[in-house]
């Protein structure tokens, strides 16, 4: 919602676009395309992305002419800056994005806990940045429409849909008409209510969590740096909760959480809204003006679909899950989806890799929602106590805090564990002997080399193999097999020395930190996948990573 | 684990429950939330406290 008198797209600060609908042609033939992608949020664009990445088309359709209005999503996580630089569009991100690293926590207006996340001079990106959904859609935009593979079409509804041979024709109405398109694959990005689910009679389960935030964004010159702040039982919302962030462009978010019982209709209404955002900036001690932006409401559910699949139909994003916000995840693991089903699918469509390949989205990223729902659950517990014995708990724990600094342990939102894929079919056994480093399904850790970049910025665009240590003999045919499966294969070698060529990169190690980093020894393995996540390790065995690669692209017959 | 000796005791059962009152019928289950956690982070074994907290919620 904004103020009276201004339009849903009125913003103080940002400039929207306005998309035309496409030209067609009326009596053109039936088309064809690989994927077609419901949906143009950053969900679907980065799967695009992705799929282009790799040469595959698709097409975008968007029911509306224009981004997301209103402001949704700001954290974006490390791990969403590394899939965006994969994807080479990491620049405009970080240019407009502010990163941050800490979050502090008060009760009734004292300091109870101030938290880093993990960061260090290793990591090539923040552990957390801030940006309006509408930059991470312009961003995502500019790169896609640059890209020949992507086609959009705007005004474009996706209607109704069927499955045929080996594919499905998707209606779509634009203010031309309405059409039928045929897809290889489908991807539903076509976000929370999406009809593509509604169309194939699935339904989100879960629960519906305690608590409903009032969230609203507000234009002001505030001088606070760039932290989290979370307010618990403030003077401005005695009993609740308020959560304060920076955005780019002098814009701050609030959600201040609404009381049991309390009427949100009424909650909703400008004057109220405007009241109450006045004290908590006088809890904050900001006395200048301020401008409101937008508001809405917001209440914590966590559903998911059973399986993100549906045929050849693959949901991605708010259309599978709907997570609460305390855990940042809702935008970070919709862009996971988006990554990790546009890689499979790539080598799926370009005949590299067997349709078993596919059978591994739903339990990677299902997965990762039912973990963020775990994570979150504890979160929204401690925000929103469910019960009176949670409740009194929660205020035992945040009164201790004053005193005792254990206790604010308890106000940490624990929002940045990357999840682990140990338990993927795609993710190989441990070998037992390695002491330390990225087991199996876990994301490597970040290792700055000695030239300034970082190991991230030497794996390939496909299957990276780290090998420490000086190649044994074996290893051009072994690079040469490894290509045979994945034609971007790429080997990294790591502490040896020797020519840089397309398939084969060194790096050197003098004081062995990255070696540390990977409890690697010479001789030692990784099997790194297209997403950065460890698929494997071994210790001088070319034949584990090899057999490992045939299998996770279901190609048997190279094995 | 070693008990306290009891008039020792006798004296902490006397400062409860003056504690108790001072902290008012209102705040009476905020105080004693807050003294369980506190003194749960003492202990090493989380079994201990799980083991007081059946027995003390028994017979209620």
């Amino acid at each position: 919602m904004r103020p009276r008198g201004r339009g849903e797209l009125d913003s103080l600060y940002f400039e929207y676009p306005r998309f035309a609908a496409p030209h067609r042609h009326s009596n053109a033939a039936l088309e064809r395309v690989p994927v077609a992608i419901v949906g143009a949020g950053p969900v679907g664009l980065v799967a695009a992305l992705t799929l282009a990445r790799s040469g595959v088309r698709s097409v975008v359709f968007e029911k509306k002419t224009t981004f997301n209005d209103g402001s949704r999503a700001i954290c974006i996580a490390r791990q969403s800056y590394h899939i965006l630089d994969r994807l080479g569009v990491a620049e405009p991100f970080i240019r407009k994005s502010l990163g941050w690293t800490t979050g502090r926590s008060f009760y009734r207006g004292r300091l109870i806990l101030e938290f880093e996340m993990p960061h260090g001079k290793d990591e090539k990106f923040f552990p957390m940045y801030n940006l309006q959904q509408q930059y991470i859609e312009r961003f995502l935009w500019e790169a896609a429409s640059a890209r020949p593979e992507i086609e959009f079409r705007w005004a474009s509804e996706a209607q109704d849909l069927r499955d045929i041979d080996n594919g499905v024709a998707l209606r779509v109405a634009d203010p031309g008409g309405a059409y039928e398109i045929l897809a290889d694959y489908v991807l539903a990005a076509d976000g929370a209510r999406s009809a593509l689910r509604e169309m194939r009679g699935l339904r989100l389960n879960g629960e519906n969590l305690e608590g409903r935030y009032v969230i609203a964004d507000l234009r002001m010159k505030h001088d606070y740096p760039t932290i989290r702040r979370a307010l618990f039982d403030p003077p401005c919302n005695p009993g609740g909760t308020v959560l304060i962030h920076r955005q780019p462009d002098d814009i701050w978010r609030v959600d201040y959480q609404l009381k049991p019982g309390e009427d949100e209709q009424e909650a909703l209404k400008e004057n109220n809204v405007r009241a109450k955002v006045a004290s908590i900036l006088s809890d904050i001690a900001h006395d200048g003006e301020w401008e409101l932006e937008w508001w809405s409401v917001y209440s914590a559910n966590t559903l998911a679909l059973d399986d993100y699949r549906s045929g050849r139909i693959f949901f991605i994003g708010d259309s599978a899950h709907i997570v609460p916000i305390f855990g940042v995840r809702g935008l970070n693991n919709g862009i996971a989806d988006g990554e990790n089903i546009g890689w499979k699918l790539a080598r799926v469509i370009k005949g590299q890799a067997g349709p078993g390949l596919l059978d591994s989205y739903t339990p990677e990223r299902r997965g990762a929602t039912l973990d963020v729902f775990a994570k979150a659950s504890k979160s929204a517990r401690f925000m929103t106590p469910p019960s009176y014995g949670l409740k009194l708990m929660r205020d035992a724990a945040l009164s201790l805090a004053l005193s005792a600094p254990f206790a604010g342990a308890f106000a940490n939102p624990r929002q940045m564990t990357p999840y682990d894929y140990r338990d993927s079919p795609l993710t190989e056994r441990d070998d037992p002997s390695f002491e330390g480093g990225p087991a199996p399904g876990s994301v490597p850790p970040g290792v700055r080399l000695d030239d300034g970049t970082y190991l991230c910025d030497l794996l390939g665009e496909g299957f990276t193999v780290l090998h420490f240590g000086a190649p044994p003999s074996g290893i051009e045919s072994f690079t040469r097999k490894m290509r045979d499966l994945d034609p971007v294969f790429r080997l990294v070698v790591i502490g040896a020395e020797g020519e840089d060529s397309g398939a084969i990169r060194f790096a050197g190690d003098p004081k062995g930190e990255c070696a540390a980093r990977f409890a690697a020894t010479p001789g030692a393995l990784y099997l790194i996948r297209p997403d950065m996540y460890v698929a494997g390790r071994w210790r001088d065995d070319l034949a584990g990573p090899a057999a490992a690669l045939a299998r996770i692209l279901d190609r048997k017959e190279a094995a | 684990m070693t008990a306290m000796r009891f008039d020792d005791l006798e004296g902490v059962y006397e400062l409860l429950g003056e504690s108790i009152d001072r902290a008012g019928e209102e705040k009476a289950a905020l105080f004693l939330a807050k003294l369980a956690l506190l003194l749960a982070n003492e202990l090493e074994d989380p079994q201990t406290v799980r083991t007081a907290i059946e027995t003390a919620l028994r017979d209620l």
